[in-house]
């Protein structure tokens, strides 16, 4: 069986950039398993721009974002396996995965990190009445066909959902000479980034209906088109708002689900809210020495926090493997022996944290904590408490569930809290 | 002109070809869609029930007991997934208890082997998740779960191996009474036979009645159903019911024999024939009743939720025989549930009818065995590594959430009566079925049919008919 240090499952934006952190910290036993025909993961066909802005301080493409992390990983000489899909991976760290060149096979790591990235939510997930005909899309393969391979899913289509791919998805099929004749929102407010909507729907004149959804599907072979209603603050249909829309396509962009089954079937322990893994502040399961970033672990609205993420991934993969290597045990005693976990906990307005569990002697000298909100709020304050007490409170002008918060934790700050029991991130009112 | 003409490609008319295709006739089975399964077989509840439920002495019964019986060696033959994992009838109430003896006695009187009734420890004891509130319930160990595509394709399989023709896209409008025989009017032309079956599912009145004087009416009734992802297919083991009402056996909750969680199905009374359209309302009742005889049904895992027709004939009974005022019109009608425990049945008692009237002689070489295409998931992983140094496609997974590979879609796509759409490849592997509902595989497997076909991939269709799959390319208004 081939040995390796580090298998990164997945190599998409994080496993790329993982791959490349966790070779810059030493680490030369390095290996990519990509499913897909090229590295870039779903990148490649987001031709649109708006990427890189935090890394790259410009702003690239998708394929050109992906294509400086590939760029990078080549000369640093990072081994991959591409068409190959990973079948399990056992609690031991055997990998098993099979493609047409090697068959299947079987590799040991002495860490892997998970970057396996997301799926979209299917219409049956919403459970959308109706007939079954061709026309109705996820809007990624949506956005597959016609990026990829230049082909007009239809002429004439409505969206429903306001996630930023259903957005770029409104734009691009405009642009390609279709018609988009409404995006439909369930909720009261877009799941989308506030710029998409500016750049994608109001540029293009395209109705934007919040508190809308789609009620009945009609067309036997070929849709033919689609009844939206208004629903009520519980997400039920209006009688008599019903509205019906020709149309020979509808997208979906309801939702993304990280991909996580074969995490969970190795015992990684999930986060029923984000469906992504625990981890602590190294991006750590449950299982030590798996680790988890990107869009696999929580989904994200931005690359760049994903890379960033991976990053930091991919460097405390590459000094589990250091330390567990080491013929001298002393630094893995003392490492292991170092402080404790003290978990994260979503307060009032705050639907979950990545990480979940903070060890301050375990992290840097500063960390990001990720986290959601569960609505719109507007002058609001994001406060981080130490138990009783409110150790941090940052104004904010507005939060919403469709832009992912973020808020800088100070290890020097946890350190003079050494009985710490919970840390709780809260949004507060003005 | 054909021995026999048989009108339909679903598990009837599939089975009864397959029958057939022993003895020495010219067989053809027209078909009005694209591929074989493409109405009431391939959306139902999958169920080969033990055969308790229809009144003594009726068709229904009789057919579904025997077609149980036979559906195991069946399943070895035609290399179908078939399992039986029996079936349990929960009552809930004290009161309702005589309503579960007299199944227990139809049952008996009906021939089903193994019936017990179970106290409400011994349910809970056999199928913890069914509801807390259980007063006792009928055990059929005879019961068991098939896949409906499988087993439809893999009868007109092995029947077209065995010299039977079939005509796809081809929709029967009128027939006549010829000299020795029928004219079946088509769109593709007149096609003539000695012998007709009508196995037309929900049409089988309307072709009953181009014929026949004393009519059929054939009443479609609706049955919705969700389909739940593989991580909730172990919450129940065996096929769970509640006591049957007016309109069918209720909503049940059963494991599929791939390992989701199948719910349904409602039984709502439409007009249209084509009316596979679920509901908001047909959906809300499966959430509301389902609950009630299993509990902690995880909803939120559903990955889809569709619609399929019975064809309930007014007599309530499976409508099997020659027509009273048509000799040589076999019709094979009102075949609701329990129709795919019974299909194979069906298949020997048409075949008998037609054997005695016809003459029929036993070919010599019937190929009864037929291969299904090779799953190499299912194989240890010293053959399936064997599997893909013979031929690398069964090492490029295709379909990642049921982890389907390209050797298996072209397998589907070149075999007998091969895959011609999306559906068909979808029916056939199961590419497309698992809980991203092809989202990423969609693209790969019109390439791959585009490929095989020599075709534009603007003429791939999800299901044949204009279902086409994409319309145009970029730009191409400007």
């Amino acid at each position: 069986m081939e040995k390796y240090d580090i298998v990164i499952i997945g190599g998409g934006p994080a496993g790329l950039a993982a791959a490349v952190s966790a070779r810059e910290s030493g680490i030369g036993s390095v290996l990519v398993l990509e499913r897909d025909k090229e590295l870039g993961g779903i990148l490649n066909q987001c031709i649109h721009n708006g990427f890189g802005l935090h890394t790259f301080r410009e702003e690239l493409t998708g394929p050109e974002y992906a294509g400086r992390f590939i760029e990078k990983a080549e000369e640093l000489g990072i081994a991959c396996k591409l068409d190959t899909m990973v079948l399990e991976i056992s609690p031991g760290k055997i990998v098993t995965a099979v493609n047409r060149e090697d068959g299947l096979f079987e590799l040991q790591a002495k860490a892997v990190i998970l970057a396996m990235g997301c799926r979209e939510r299917a219409r049956g997930a919403l459970n959308i009445p109706g007939f079954r005909p061709a026309g109705i899309y996820s809007a990624g393969t949506a956005q597959k066909l016609v990026n990829m391979e230049g082909f007009l899913p239809g002429r004439e289509a409505v969206i429903l959902g306001s996630g930023d791919i259903g957005l770029i998805m409104a734009r691009r099929m405009t642009l390609e000479g279709a018609t988009v004749k409404a995006v439909a929102e369930l909720m009261p407010y877009s799941g989308g980034l506030k710029r998409n909507i500016v750049q994608c729907l109001e540029d293009f004149g395209i109705p934007l209906k919040l508190s809308h959804t789609v009620i009945d599907i009609k067309g036997k072979e070929r849709l033919e088109g689609v009844t939206l209603a208004e629903v009520d603050g519980r997400g039920k249909p209006v009688p008599g708002t019903e509205e019906y829309y020709p149309c020979d396509t509808l997208l979906l962009s309801v939702g993304l689900i990280p991909e996580n089954e074969i995490s969970g079937k190795m015992g990684v322990e999930l986060n029923p809210v984000t469906a992504g893994p625990k981890v602590n502040e190294s991006f750590e399961t449950n299982i030590k020495g798996v680790f988890a970033c990107g869009n696999v672990l929580h989904v994200h609205d931005l690359v760049d926090f994903v890379s960033e993420e991976a990053a930091a991934a991919g460097k405390n993969a590459a000094a589990y493997v250091k330390r567990e290597s080491a013929e001298d045990t002393a630094e893995k005693d003392v490492w292991d022996a170092a402080g404790r976990e003290v978990p994260v906990k979503p307060g009032e307005g705050v639907k979950y944290t990545v990480p979940e569990r903070i060890n301050a002697a375990h992290m840097g000298e500063k960390l990001t904590l990720r986290f959601r909100v569960d609505g719109v709020y507007r002058d609001c304050y994001v406060s981080v408490w130490f138990d009783g007490e409110r150790v941090i409170r940052r104004k904010r002008q507005a939060v919403a569930p469709g832009e992912m918060e973020g808020i800088l934790l100070d290890r020097e700050l946890l350190l003079r809290y050494p009985g710490l029991d919970a840390i709780r991130v809260a949004i507060e009112p003005g | 002109m054909y021995d026999v003409a048989i009108i339909g490609a679903g598990v009837s008319g599939a089975a009864i070809a397959r029958e057939l295709s022993r003895y020495r006739a010219d067989i053809c089975v027209i078909e009005k869609e694209e591929d074989v399964c493409c109405g009431t077989s391939k959306a139902n509840s999958a169920i080969v029930h033990a055969g308790y439920d229809a009144a003594t002495g009726s068709l229904k019964a009789k057919l579904n007991v025997r077609g149980n019986r036979m559906m195991g060696r069946l399943a070895e033959e035609l290399d179908i997934p078939f399992r039986r994992n029996g079936s349990l009838v929960v009552c809930r109430d004290e009161a309702d208890f005589p309503e579960l003896q007299k199944l227990y006695e139809r049952g008996m009187a009906n021939g089903v082997e193994g019936l017990h009734i179970l106290s409400r420890e011994e349910t809970l004891a056999m199928e913890p998740n069914v509801t807390a509130d259980v007063y006792a319930a009928l055990y059929a160990p005879t019961a068991g779960i098939v896949c409906p595509f499988e087993l439809n394709i893999a009868l007109a399989e092995n029947a077209y191996v065995n010299g039977v023709e079939f005509r796809f896209d081809t929709e029967v409008t009128d027939i006549t009474k010829l000299e020795g025989g029928y004219g079946l009017h088509t769109g593709q032309g007149m096609v003539r036979a000695r012998y007709v079956v009508n196995a037309a599912g929900v049409y089988a009145d309307e072709i009953h009645n181009m014929v026949c004087e004393k009519k059929l009416h054939i009443f479609p009734r609706r049955g919705d159903y969700c389909l739940l992802d593989k991580a909730a297919g172990n919450h129940v083991e065996k096929t769970v019911f509640a006591l049957p009402g007016k309109l069918g056996k209720g909503i049940l909750v059963t494991p599929t024999v791939h390992g989701n969680l199948l719910i349904g199905p409602t039984a709502i009374e439409v007009t249209d024939k084509e009316g596979v359209n679920t509901t908001g309302e047909g959906l809300g009742q499966i959430m509301e009743k389902a609950g009630l005889h299993v509990k902690d049904l995880p909803m939120r895992q559903v990955i889809t939720s569709f619609a399929g027709l019975r064809a309930h004939e007014a007599c309530g009974d499976f409508v099997i025989g020659e027509a009273e005022d048509a000799k040589g019109f076999i019709d094979c009608a009102g075949i609701e549930s329990p129709g795919i425990a019974s299909c194979p049945a069906i298949g020997e008692m048409v075949a008998e009818i037609l054997k005695e009237k016809m003459g029929l002689e036993e070919k010599g070489d019937f190929i009864s065995v037929r291969k299904g295409i090779r799953k190499p998931g299912m194989l240890g992983k010293e053959e399936r590594a064997a599997l893909i140094r013979e031929d690398p496609a069964y090492g490029n997974i295709v379909c990642r959430c049921e982890m389907i590979s390209e050797g298996e879609i072209l397998d589907a796509v070149r075999r007998p009566l091969g895959a011609r759409s999306l559906d068909g490849v979808k029916r056939r592997t199961r590419a497309g079925m698992g809980r991203c509902q092809s989202g990423f595989c969609l693209p790969r497997i019109m390439e791959i049919l585009a490929g095989e076909r020599h075709v534009s991939m603007s003429d791939i269709t999800k299901s044949g008919g204009s279902s086409y799959l994409v319309n145009g390319t970029n730009k191409d208004t400007f």
